[in-house]
């Protein structure tokens, strides 16, 4: 039983008079701890996938488990409680708070979502501030660090509540090469220590070798799955 | 929820020159409000102080029907015989009546020996009626200021026409209820300077002499002027002095007595309703400026963080949640305005006072603006910005709470 399960799912968006067929009919299943990451070309329904599975939008037919829980039935109360407390996301654009310093926007979920009370709070923030290397920059707002630091504070920040779940789209995109690689690192280890599944989309070939699970999707349907611990084995989707 | 004021002022101070525009704005408002309140109040404090301590009393009893036909001074319907004992007692035994006064009122004519015209009385037993009205006396600008037997404060316009003196004797002519005629010499005491309002140009005479020269039979009192030890339970006192004096019937069964306030018989009590007016219409302002700025300002807010809404929905924060901190932003905002309005206003209002600005009223010169603070106006003052600047926020956090995640994230 995996942690993400999608049954045919598909996705159409309605333009005006037009309606755009996003996903096609996409089934996958994730299992607990994985480290996946989801490319293909520009337009081919990468985002529209991960928002799904993200609960950040309904599938317009087929089924999308999370965590055992029908996403595709969640009111928008259920559905940001579902996120806060089961999903966390890394964004391209880093998507910091800017009237918060590092360490208030890594405490922001504990706060303002799950309402953890003030004794732990400080001590998640600080053990996450101390796992992505960023305890000397606590004091600063987002506006005075680099970007490959904010997706760090990101990555805590989606790490804080202790998620199953982590959803990264593009998440280095903005970043230079060597940046890049290291967050996608960074990713890996929190992967490692806390046991959290992590799926990133990218564009990066370079990226993509990190992944250890590799979704390739092209033009809504999901073409290739492949394993990169049994290297080399390519299968159907 | 101190985490959530900490984030609302943050994110106020993000764009300074905005937040602080809308804040004086506000405050701007409430130090008008204030400031015009407080003056105005003063100016009417003044005006009504004017009217009942200088001739009308704070309310005044009559026979039932005397008001309504003031103007002849009717003598018919003076009240006399057993209805005066009983006013007496229920006056007395009113605690709240600081003092009452008799009076009688007839129009005489008022003869020089070389001119005559014709004049206005009050009768009045001096001591009670310095008690009932303590400003009269200040209204003698020539003269003694106080009132024997024999002598007559004289209106300062008839003065002036007939060219009488402090000193000269004078004759005072009236016709009696019987229809015949009696006269009577006084000596000029003092002369008073008029005072707007209705018996603002009568003279006044002992009431012993007004019975004389009416040749009153028995004792017969045209009003009484009452004065209250507390002026702000007018109402309430009024009303109860109604209640006992309706019970008072005459053998027809219709009550022998009515009861008027000062605003009843003085046209100032119309200017005191229109300052009331104005003021309800200042803070009707007010209102609309906090609507409009904070409005503005929430909805700016809003627009500019949409992906920051977007975000933080996205991380599960609830649609309660994201409307409370907009709401708590605005109402910082108003909260900011208020605090500074009611600082700004009641250092305004202090300093107008210290400097001691003068003004005319009437014949009144130099009339110090003793504007006061009311610390209930400025509590109600600021509950009005607070309250509408939250319902201003209304709307925009409204919108923000209800956004759909990926649309916002998606939004440049
Ligand atoms: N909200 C939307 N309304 C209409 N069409 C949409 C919407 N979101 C996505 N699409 C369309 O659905 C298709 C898939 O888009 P999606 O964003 O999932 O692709 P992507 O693989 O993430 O692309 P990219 O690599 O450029 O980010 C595209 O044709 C896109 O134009
Ligand atoms: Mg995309």
């Amino acid at each position: 039983m995996g942690l993400i399960k999608a049954e045919n799912v598909h996705k159409r968006y309605r333009v005006g008079e037009t309606v755009i067929h996003a996903l096609k009919g996409v089934s996958l299943t994730i299992g607990g701890g994985a480290f996946v990451s989801i490319v293909g070309p520009s337009g081919s329904g990468k985002t529209t996938l991960l928002n799904l599975i993200g609960c950040l939008d309904r599938p317009s037919e087929g089924r999308m488990t999370v965590a055992g829980t029908d996403v595709g039935g969640l009111g928008r109360r259920q559905g940001a409680d579902f996120r806060g407390k089961n999903i966390g996301f890394i964004f391209q654009d880093f998507n910091l708070i800017p009237v918060l310093t590092v360490y208030e926007n890594i405490e922001y979920p504990l706060l303002m979502v799950q309402d953890v009370p003030a004794p732990e709070r400080s001590e998640r923030v600080s053990a996450l501030l101390r796992e992505v290397g960023m305890e000397e920059q606590s004091n600063k707002r987002p506006d005075q660090i680099s970007g490959g630091q904010k997706q760090r504070v990101a990555v805590a920040r989606a790490l804080v509540t202790s998620p199953a779940l982590v959803l990264a789209d593009e998440p280095t995109a903005n970043l230079d090469h060597d940046t890049a690689y290291q967050v996608i690192e960074l990713m890996k280890r929190m992967r490692d220590t806390f046991g959290t599944t992590f799926i990133f989309s990218t564009h990066d070939p370079k990226i993509v070798g990190e992944a250890e699970v590799v979704h390739t999707l092209e033009d809504g349907r999901l073409t290739g799955t492949r394993n990169a611990k049994e290297a080399g084995h390519e299968q159907a989707g | 929820m101190s985490k959530l004021v900490k984030i609302a002022v943050r994110n106020l101070l993000r764009y300074k020159r905005r937040t602080l525009l809308t804040a004086s704005l506000i405050t701007l408002g409430v130090v008008f409000v204030l400031v015009f309140a407080s003056v105005t109040g003063s100016f009417k404090a003044m005006m009504i102080a004017q009217n009942t301590d200088s001739m009308l009393g704070h309310l005044q009893v009559h026979r039932k029907g005397y008001v309504a036909s003031i103007d002849s001074l009717p003598l018919n319907l003076n009240l006399r015989g057993g209805a005066i004992g009983r006013l007496e007692k229920i006056l007395d035994a009113e605690p709240e009546i600081a003092a009452w006064s008799p009076r009688i009122k007839f129009g005489a004519m008022f003869s020089t020996f070389v001119e005559t015209t014709s004049i206005r009385l009050n009768g009045i037993d001096p001591d009670r009626e310095l008690e009932a009205v303590p400003l009269l006396a200040g209204r003698v600008v020539e003269g003694e200021k106080t009132l024997a037997r024999g002598e007559i404060w004289v209106p300062e316009l008839l003065v002036r026409g007939m060219k009488v003196k402090v000193g000269d004797m004078v004759v005072i002519v009236a016709t009696n209820q019987d229809g015949s005629v009696n006269g009577r010499q006084f000596n000029v005491a003092g002369i008073m300077e008029s005072a707007t309002g209705p018996g603002g140009r009568d003279g006044y005479i002992h009431i012993e002499d007004a019975a004389e020269v009416l040749r009153l039979e028995e004792r017969e009192i045209s009003e009484v002027a009452v004065r209250l030890r507390n002026f702000s339970r007018l109402a309430a006192v009024s009303a109860r002095l109604e209640g006992l004096l309706a019970a008072e019937v005459n053998q027809q069964g219709r009550p022998i007595f009515e009861v008027h306030t000062w605003e009843k018989l003085s046209p100032f009590f119309n200017i005191a309703r229109m300052i009331d007016v104005m003021t309800f219409f200042m803070k009707l302002m007010l209102i609309a400026i906090v609507l409009v700025s904070i409005m503005n300002v929430m909805i700016m807010a809003v627009y500019e963080r949409i992906r920051e809404i977007g975000t933080i929905a996205a991380i599960g924060t609830r649609p309660g949640r994201i409307l409370a901190m907009f709401l708590l932003e605005g109402l910082s905002l108003g909260v900011a305005g208020a605090v500074l309005g009611n600082i700004v206003g009641t250092v305004i209002i202090l300093v107008l006072n210290a400097v001691h600005i003068t003004y005319d009223f009437g014949r009144q010169k130099d009339l110090v603006v003793q504007a006061a603070v009311d610390p209930a106006d400025l509590l109600m003052l600021s509950m009005i910005v607070i309250v509408i600047s939250v319902v201003a926020s209304l709307q925009p956090a409204f919108k923000a709470s209800r956004m759909e995640p990926i649309k916002a994230l998606r939004h440049v």
